[in-house]
C-alpha cells in the first residue's frame, strides 16, 4: 500500500515538473510566433528596415525556444502512457483522438514550415516565406486549441458514455466533447496569457536597451509595441479571468472554495480574503485580511448571497487549499501589476515621454518574467484545484497511475530534473545572451550562425535601419 | 464492411515506419558525427538535416499519439512495460534536439554539444531497438495492465535488436550524406557505407534467425504452410536489394544508395509485420482487443484521410525547398 502511494506521488511530481517546464516554452513561443508574423507583415507592407531587423533579432530567440518546446513536448506525449497508463486506457477513446488531431493539424504544420521559416529566407520568395511564418504561428495556436480542449475535458467532462469495460467512450457528438463547458474560457485565457507573456519579455528587452541607448530604433519600436499589448490586453485578461472564475464556480465549486480560502460556508454573504495563511488542520485562514461580503459580490453579484464552503464537500474530495490559495493570488497579483504597467505606459505615451521615463523602463525590465510566473501560477491553480481527480468527479488521480515500481519513477524523475535544469538552463542562458545584445541596424539574416549562405533574396538590401 | 481497426493498424504502422526511416537518417548522422572532421564537415553534416529534423521527429509523436487514440489499451500496456528504454530515448532526444541550436550559439562549448548530439542520437537509436526487441520477445500482461517488473525488457535479444537499429540508422545516415554532400564528406560517406551495410545484413540475419524461436506464433508464421510461401520471399528480396545497395555505394548515382537503404528498411518492416500480425502487443493483445470504439475510429479517420495527404504534400515541398547538394556555404 505504502509502496504504491510512493510511486503515485513520484509520478505526480514528475508530471508536474515536466509539464511545467514544457509549458514555459509554449507560453513564450505561441506569442512570439504571432509577434514574428506581425513584424514580417509590417515589413512587407511598409518596407521599413526596422521591422526586418526586429524579425531577425527575435527569430534567433524563437529558434531556441521552439527547439526546447519541441523536445520537452515529446516527453509529455509519452508521459501519459508511461506514468498514467490506467488513465490512458480509460480516457484514451475520448482524449486520444483530440491529441491525434493536435499532431495532424498542429505539430506537423509547425514542424513542416519551421525549416523554411528559419533557413529558407534565401530559398523561397518573401511572400512564401511570410506564408511559412504564418503557418508556424497558426500551428502554435491550433496546438493550444486541441491540448486545452483535452485538459478542459478532464476538468469538465461532457459528451461521453461509460463503457462496460470501464472506459470512457465518446458519445454521439464530438462537438460536446471538444467544446466542453470550460474550454472556451480556458482557451481564451491561456492564449491571451501567452501573448502577455511574450509582450512582457519583449517589453523588458526593449526597456533594457532603451536604458542604455534611448535612440536605438529597434529598442524603441519593440518597447512601444509591447506596451500597447500590455495596455490593451491586460485588462481584457482580467475580465476573461473573472468570467473563467464564474465558469469554474458553476462546474468545479470546490476549486473556487480552495482559491478563496472558504473552509466554511457563509449563509449570508462571504468575505473576500485578500491575504492570510490557510490552516487546513484548523479549517480556517489565519491572519486573514478580508473585505466583508465582497466574495459574494464578485461571484454571485449580490453581497448577501449565500456561498458554500469546503465543509459541504466530502473530506476525500477536497483539493489541497494552501497551494491553490497562494497560486491564485500570485496570478492575480501579476495580472494587476501588468495592468498597472500598461496604464503607466499609456500615461507616458500621452505625455510623449514613452522613451524617456527611465523609471518606467526599469519597471518593465523587472516585469519581464511576470508572464511566466502568472502562467505557471494559473496552471497550478487549475491543476491542483482539480485534485483529487484526473477526470473531474469521475476518475481519481490515485486510480489513474501506471503500475510502476517506485524506484523506476524515482530514477526517471531524478534524471529529468538533472537533464532539464542542465539543458534548458543552458538554453535560457543562450537566450539571455542574445537578448543582452541590442538590435543592430543590420541583424544577421539567418538565425543560425552556421554556414548557411546569406546572398540571394534576403531582406538585407532593403534595410536602412535608420527610421523608426 | 471494411474493418476500421485494420485500417488503423496500417495507419499506425505507416506512421512508425515513416518515423523510422525519416528520423532514422538524421539520427544516423548523429551516430556517425564523431567520425567527421571538426569544422566544415561537421557543419555540413548538421546543416543537411537542420531544416527537416523536427518534421521527421513529429512522426514519433504521431506514432505515440496515434497509438493512444486508436489502440489505447496497447498504449497503456506497452509504455509502462518499456518504461526505462522509453525514458532513455526521450532524454536522448532532448540532448540531440537542442544541439541543433546550441552548437551554433556557444562556440566555446561546441564540442560539448557535439558530444551530446552524438550520444543523444546513439541512446535514442539504441533505445528504439531495445523497445522493438522487448516487444517481440513478449511482455507480461494481466487483465488490462502490464504485470512485469521494470527490468524485464533487458535480455540478450533486446540488446541485439538495439545494436541492429544503431547500425541500420548509421547506414541510412551515411547514404543520406552520399546524396546530399560533395567533396571529402561525400567520399567519406561512401567509404563508411559498405561496412555499415555488411553490419546491417549481419544484424538482420541474426535477428531473423532468432525471432522464430522466441514464440511459437512466429515460428509457425515463418516455417509452416502457408506462411512459409510468403515468408520465403523475404530473405531472397533482402539479398537482392543488398547486392544492389553494395554496388550503388561503390559508384553510380548519388541518390541511389539512400533509396536502396530505405528499401532494405522497408523489407525488414514488412518482415516484422508478418511476424506479429494481427497482434498489437505481440503474443498478448490483438488489434481488435485493443481498438478504440468505432466512433473514435471514424472521427479520426476523417481527419487522417484529409490531413495525411496534405502533410505529405507540404513535407515533400519542404524537402524540395532544400533540395540539391549542400556545400560549405549552405544550400546551393
Ligand atoms: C497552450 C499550449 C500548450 C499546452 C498546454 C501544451 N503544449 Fe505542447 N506544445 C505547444 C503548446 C502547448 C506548442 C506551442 O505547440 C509547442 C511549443 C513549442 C513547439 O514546438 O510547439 C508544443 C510542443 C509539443 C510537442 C512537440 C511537437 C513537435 O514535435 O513539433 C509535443 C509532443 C507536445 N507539445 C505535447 C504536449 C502534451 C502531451 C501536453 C500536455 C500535457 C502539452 N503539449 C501541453
Ligand atoms: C501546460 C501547462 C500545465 C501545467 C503547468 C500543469 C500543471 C500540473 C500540475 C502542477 C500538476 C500536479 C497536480 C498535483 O499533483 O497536485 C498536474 C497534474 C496533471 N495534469 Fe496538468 N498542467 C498543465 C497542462 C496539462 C494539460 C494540458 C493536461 C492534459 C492534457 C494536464 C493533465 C494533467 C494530468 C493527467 C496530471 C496528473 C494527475 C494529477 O496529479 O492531477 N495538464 N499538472
Ligand atoms: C487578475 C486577473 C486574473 C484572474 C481573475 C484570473 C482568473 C483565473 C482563474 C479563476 C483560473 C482558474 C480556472 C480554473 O481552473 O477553472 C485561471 C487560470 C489560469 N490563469 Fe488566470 N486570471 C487572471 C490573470 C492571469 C494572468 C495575468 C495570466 C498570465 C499572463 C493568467 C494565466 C492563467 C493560466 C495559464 C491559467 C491556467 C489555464 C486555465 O485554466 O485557463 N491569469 N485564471
Amino acid at each position: 500500500m505504502f509502496e504504491s502511494f510512493d510511486a503515485l506521488l513520484l509520478a505526480r511530481l514528475q508530471f508536474a515538473f515536466t509539464v511545467s517546464f514544457h509549458f514555459i516554452f509554449p507560453a513564450f513561443s505561441i506569442g512570439l510566433a504571432s509577434f514574428l508574423m506581425v513584424l514580417e507583415a509590417l515589413w512587407l507592407k511598409t518596407g521599413k528596415g526596422v521591422y526586418a531587423n526586429l524579425y531577425r533579432y527575435w527569430l534567433k530567440i524563437f529558434a531556441i525556444t521552439f527547439a526546447m518546446g519541441v523536445v520537452s513536448g515529446i516527453v509529455m506525449s509519452y508521459q501519459f502512457g508511461t506514468n498514467w497508463s490506467v488513465f490512458s486506457d480509460k480516457a484514451g477513446p475520448v482524449i486520444g483522438p483530440l491529441m491525434a488531431y493536435e499532431v495532424l493539424t498542429a505539430f506537423f504544420l509547425e514542424a513542416g514550415f519551421l525549416g523554411v521559416m528559419l533557413f529558407g529566407i534565401n530559398k523561397v520568395g518573401r511572400k512564401l516565406h511570410f506564408a511559412a511564418t504564418c503557418m508556424v504561428a497558426l500551428g502554435t495556436f491550433i496546438s493550444a486549441f486541441w491540448i486545452l480542449s483535452v485538459n478542459s475535458w478532464m476538468q469538465t467532462p461532457t459528451g461521453f458514455e461509460m463503457g462496460a469495460n470501464g472506459q470512457f467512450l465518446p458519445g454521439p457528438s464530438w462537438w460536446a466533447i471538444v467544446f466542453n463547458p470550460s474550454f472556451p474560457y480556458r482557451l481564451v485565457h491561456t492564449v491571451i496569457a501567452a501573448y502577455l507573456t511574450t509582450a512582457f519579455v519583449v517589453g523588458a528587452v526593449g526597456a533594457w536597451h532603451l536604458l542604455r541607448d534611448r535612440a536605438n530604433p529597434g529598442a524603441r519600436k519593440m518597447f512601444s509595441m509591447a506596451m500597447w499589448m500590455a495596455a490593451i490586453v491586460a485588462p481584457i485578461q482580467i475580465f476573461v479571468g473573472d468570467l473563467h472564475g464564474l465558469n469554474t464556480l458553476e462546474h468545479q465549486p470546490a476549486k473556487v472554495m480552495a482559491m478563496e480560502g472558504h473552509y466554511q460556508s457563509h449563509p449570508d454573504g462571504a468575505p473576500l480574503i485578500l491575504f492570510g495563511i490557510p490552516n487546513s488542520a484548523e479549517r480556517r485562514v489565519d491572519y486573514a485580511v478580508e473585505i466583508p461580503k465582497a466574495s459574494s459580490l464578485i461571484l454571485k453579484h449580490d453581497p448577501d448571497a449565500p456561498l458554500d464552503g469546503l465543509d459541504t464537500i466530502a473530506e476525500e474530495d477536497r483539493p489541497p487549499v494552501g497551494i491553490v490559495f497562494w497560486a491564485f493570488r500570485i496570478m492575480v497579483a501579476m495580472g494587476l501589476a501588468m495592468l498597472g504597467l500598461g496604464l503607466w505606459s499609456l500615461a507616458a505615451r500621452v505625455r510623449r515621454r514613452l522613451y524617456d521615463w527611465t523609471c518606467l523602463h526599469r519597471a518593465a525590465v523587472v516585469m519581464g518574467p511576470s508572464g511566466f510566473v502568472a502562467v505557471l501560477a494559473g496552471w497550478i491553480t487549475t491543476e491542483v484545484g482539480r485534485q483529487p481527480w484526473t477526470i473531474y468527479g469521475l476518475l481519481r488521480t490515485a486510480e489513474s497511475a501506471a503500475p510502476l515500481d517506485a524506484p523506476a519513477v524515482a530514477a526517471s524523475l531524478i534524471a529529468f530534473i538533472i537533464v532539464y535544469f542542465a539543458v534548458f538552463g543552458a538554453g535560457t542562458l543562450y537566450i539571455l545572451k542574445l537578448m543582452a545584445k541590442p538590435p543592430e541596424p543590420h541583424e544577421d539574416p539567418v538565425p543560425v550562425h552556421g554556414p548557411v549562405r546569406t546572398a540571394g533574396i534576403t531582406p538585407a538590401p532593403a534595410i536602412d535601419g535608420g527610421d523608426q | 464492411m471494411i474493418d476500421l481497426t485494420i485500417i488503423w493498424a496500417f495507419i499506425i504502422a505507416f506512421a512508425v515506419s515513416a518515423y523510422v526511416v525519416m528520423d532514422g537518417f538524421d539520427l544516423g548522422i548523429g551516430i556517425l558525427f564523431p567520425r567527421f572532421k571538426v569544422g566544415r564537415e561537421r557543419d555540413m553534416a548538421m546543416n543537411s538535416i537542420a531544416p527537416v529534423w523536427d518534421g521527421n521527429e513529429t512522426w514519433l509523436v504521431m506514432g505515440g499519439g496515434g497509438l493512444l487514440a486508436a489502440f489505447p489499451l496497447a498504449y497503456a500496456i506497452v509504455l509502462p512495460a518499456l518504461y526505462a528504454p522509453l525514458i532513455a530515448m526521450l532524454l536522448g532526444l532532448v540532448f540531440r534536439g537542442v544541439a541543433f541550436e546550441f552548437r551554433w550559439r556557444d562556440p566555446a562549448h561546441r564540442h560539448f554539444w557535439d558530444v551530446s548530439f552524438c550520444a543523444g542520437s546513439i541512446i535514442a537509436a539504441l533505445s528504439q531497438g531495445i523497445v522493438l526487441g522487448a516487444l517481440l520477445q513478449g511482455i507480461a500482461v494481466e487483465g488490462r495492465a502490464y504485470a512485469g517488473g521494470w527490468w524485464d525488457w533487458l535480455t540478450p535479444f533486446s540488446l541485439a535488436t538495439g545494436a541492429s537499429v544503431v547500425v541500420g540508422y548509421a547506414l541510412l545516415g551515411a547514404s543520406w550524406l552520399i546524396w546530399k554532400t560533395d567533396g571529402p564528406l561525400h567520399e567519406q560517406a561512401r567509404r563508411m557505407a559498405r561496412p555499415l551495410l555488411l553490419g546491417l545484413l549481419l544484424a538482420i540475419a541474426l535477428v531473423s534467425a532468432w525471432t522464430p524461436f522466441l514464440e511459437a506464433q512466429y515460428y509457425r508464421r515463418w516455417f509452416e504452410w502457408p506462411g512459409v510461401l510468403a515468408a520465403a520471399q523475404m530473405p531472397l528480396m533482402v539479398t537482392v536489394v543488398a547486392i544492389f545497395t553494395w554496388r550503388a555505394i561503390g559508384k553510380g548515382r548519388d541518390w541511389l544508395p539512400f533509396l536502396l537503404a530505405l528499401a532494405l528498411f522497408g523489407l525488414t518492416m514488412i518482415g516484422l509485420g508478418i511476424s506479429i500480425w494481427p497482434d498489437v502487443v505481440p503474443g498478448a493483445v490483438t488489434i481488435w482487443e485493443a481498438a478504440a470504439p468505432e466512433r473514435s475510429q471514424v472521427f479520426m479517420l476523417i481527419g487522417a484521410g484529409i490531413l495525411i495527404p496534405i502533410i505529405l504534400a507540404y513535407t515533400v515541398w519542404a524537402y524540395w525547398v532544400f533540395r540539391g547538394k549542400i556545400d560549405e556555404a549552405g544550400y546551393h
